[in-house]
């Protein structure tokens, strides 16, 4: 029994561990892909490591009328986000830290350090800061109904709202075609775009002042803080993208905490994260920009796509 | 969780992706996608009917689907994109209620269409009596879609899509009615579809527009 326990342990800071190391790796795949689908030369897969590196050895600096929140925020916000990495299944489903937290209190946990990060950027009083901070926070509540409704979808189909069950129970179930689940995986793309500020909502790339929404929020930080928050944001990618990976191509995780099962598990994982990383960097080349006030109605799509998924479950049953 | 028939499994996707494409349509702006989308829901409707078909055993069914394949996917857009060059009414003027408040509006006559329709499938025994809900949320839909529209086109892509969803109605309840009744319809259809391109050229005529909004002034000046 205690054997085991120490290999769920294991498994549980591999996933961890995973997520802290590979989330900037993703990051520069996407950009990477990006750069390629456009025919620019792309920057090397490491350089989101080596700007986070160069952050983290500036000094830093702050406003002078800045409170404490503004401090711990980004503190706040990488910690949330390594949280929620622990709670998602992404190489195994054997999770000690997951029966804390299921789909709904993950959400709840992404809410957080959207709410942090929103005070955080209000905090100076500088008007981009506020502005930014104001977009986010209509996206926010936009997109998580939308989530919700994905997670509430996946629930149903597995009667769970954990994500290990769900993933279990999803690899497991016979093949077929299943409208529900692929409105949901459109929902969930598209929630995924808008939560990671990617294009058609916001572009990452650009500091172009009427357009941004989180580099706006960013603005004010420098240094170790600006760095933590730029890796929360690679995170937040990751963890979106395993949430994926649970719900709607659940196979090839480790059903046990075997190490030769966690073995075999881990080039699918990759495997799987440079699927995802292509088809993100495809749909944001092939996408435009939407104006900011176009962006509730194409959360509003993702929201209808999600419940048509759950209306269909509910009644065709497929 | 048992595994349904494949053909059966195509068939629930068919429906889904017709409720996709009325839901398509209530937030279609441009009136050439618009026309599109029926042809595109025309398809769907006949590989259903082809599907059905072929799984019954029903005869009839596959002249039905020949019916749907020339008239809701060749003919009528072919007029409907004829009609749009002629007239030059490409994009519709923003529709009464905005985008996103008419997709929640439409998610609620889809809960309410399947509530409605619970009792019918309960009786009906037919191995699609399930999408019949669709069925009644596509014919709801495209009320929604003529509701909130002004240009006379959209109206009639509206009118033609509900056509559509009576028609799946009727194929999932009972597989089809009776050839009689479905040849009187599609002719129905046909005929109205000429007149009302007549009528889209006088209505323009008169008021240099075809925006239906014009003809609630016609009531004469007390």
């Amino acid at each position: 029994m205690n054997a085991v326990t120490a290999l769920e342990w294991f498994t549980q800071v591999l996933e961890v561990i995973t997520a802290l190391a590979a989330a900037p790796l993703l990051f520069g795949w996407v950009n990477q892909c990006r750069a390629w689908l456009q025919n620019r030369s792309a920057p090397s897969l490491l350089q989101p490591y080596r700007s986070i590196r160069k952050l983290f050895h500036k000094d830093a600096v702050l406003a002078t009328n800045a409170s404490p929140l503004f401090r711990i925020a980004p503190y706040v916000i990488f910690g949330t986000m390594a949280a929620a990495a622990a709670v998602i299944p992404s190489v195994g489903t054997h999770l000690p830290f997951t029966p804390v937290a299921d789909g709904i209190a993950l959400v709840g946990l992404l809410a957080t350090a959207r709410v942090f990060q929103a005070l955080a950027a209000m905090d100076v009083g500088t008007a981009f800061g506020t502005l930014g901070a104001r977009r986010e926070m209509m996206i926010g509540f936009l997109a998580e109904p939308a989530l919700l409704m994905v997670i509430f979808v996946a629930s149903l189909l597995s009667a769970s709202t954990a994500l290990p069950a769900i993933a279990e129970q999803l690899a497991s179930q016979a093949v077929g075609i299943y409208p529900s689940l692929a409105f949901t995986a459109v929902a969930f793309t598209m929630v995924l775009l808008a939560e990671n500020a990617r294009i058609p909502v916001d572009n990452p790339a650009t500091h172009l002042e009427l357009t941004m929404i989180h580099e706006a929020m960013l603005l004010e930080y420098s240094a170790r803080h600006l760095a933590l928050l730029e890796w929360a944001a690679t995170l937040k990618l990751f963890n979106y993208t395993c949430i994926g990976f649970a719900l709607f191509a659940p196979w090839g995780t480790a059903h046990s905490e075997t190490p030769q099962a966690l073995l075999a598990a881990l080039p699918i994982f990759g495997l799987k994260l440079l699927v995802a990383g292509g088809g993100i960097a495809l749909v944001e080349t092939l996408s435009a920009k939407l104006r900011v006030f176009r962006a509730p109605e194409f959360l509003a799509t993702a929201f209808l796509f999600a419940v048509l998924g759950l209306l269909v479950r509910l009644l065709l049953g497929a | 969780m048992t595994a349904l028939p494949l053909d059966l499994q195509i068939l629930n996707a068919l429906a889904a992706l017709l409720l996709l494409v009325s839901f398509a349509m209530l937030s279609q702006r441009r009136i050439v996608t618009l026309v599109s989308l029926l042809a595109l829901q025309g398809a769907l409707l006949c590989a259903a009917t082809l599907l059905l078909a072929w799984r019954t055993g029903e005869n009839h069914l596959y002249l039905s689907a020949a019916l749907t394949l020339a008239l809701k996917v060749i003919f009528l857009p072919w007029l409907l994109y004829r009609l749009i060059r002629r007239l030059g009414v490409y994009w519709d003027t923003e529709p009464l209620l905005n985008i996103s408040g008419t997709m929640l509006v439409g998610l609620l006559i889809v809960v309410f269409a399947f509530g409605l329709a619970q009792p019918i499938a309960a009786l009906a025994s037919t191995a699609m009596r399930s999408a019949i809900g669709i069925a009644v949320a596509v014919v709801l839909l495209a009320f929604l879609t003529m509701i909130t529209r002004r240009k006379a086109m959209s109206q009639v892509v509206g009118f033609l899509s509900m056509e559509n969803g009576l028609f799946f109605g009727a194929m999932s309840a009972t597989y089809g009615m009776p050839m009689i009744v479905e040849l009187g319809v599609a002719l129905d259809v046909l005929v109205a579809m000429l007149v009302l391109g007549v009528f889209f050229f006088q209505i323009r005529e008169q008021f240099d527009s075809l925006d239906l909004h014009h003809l609630e002034a016609l009531k004469e000046e007390d």
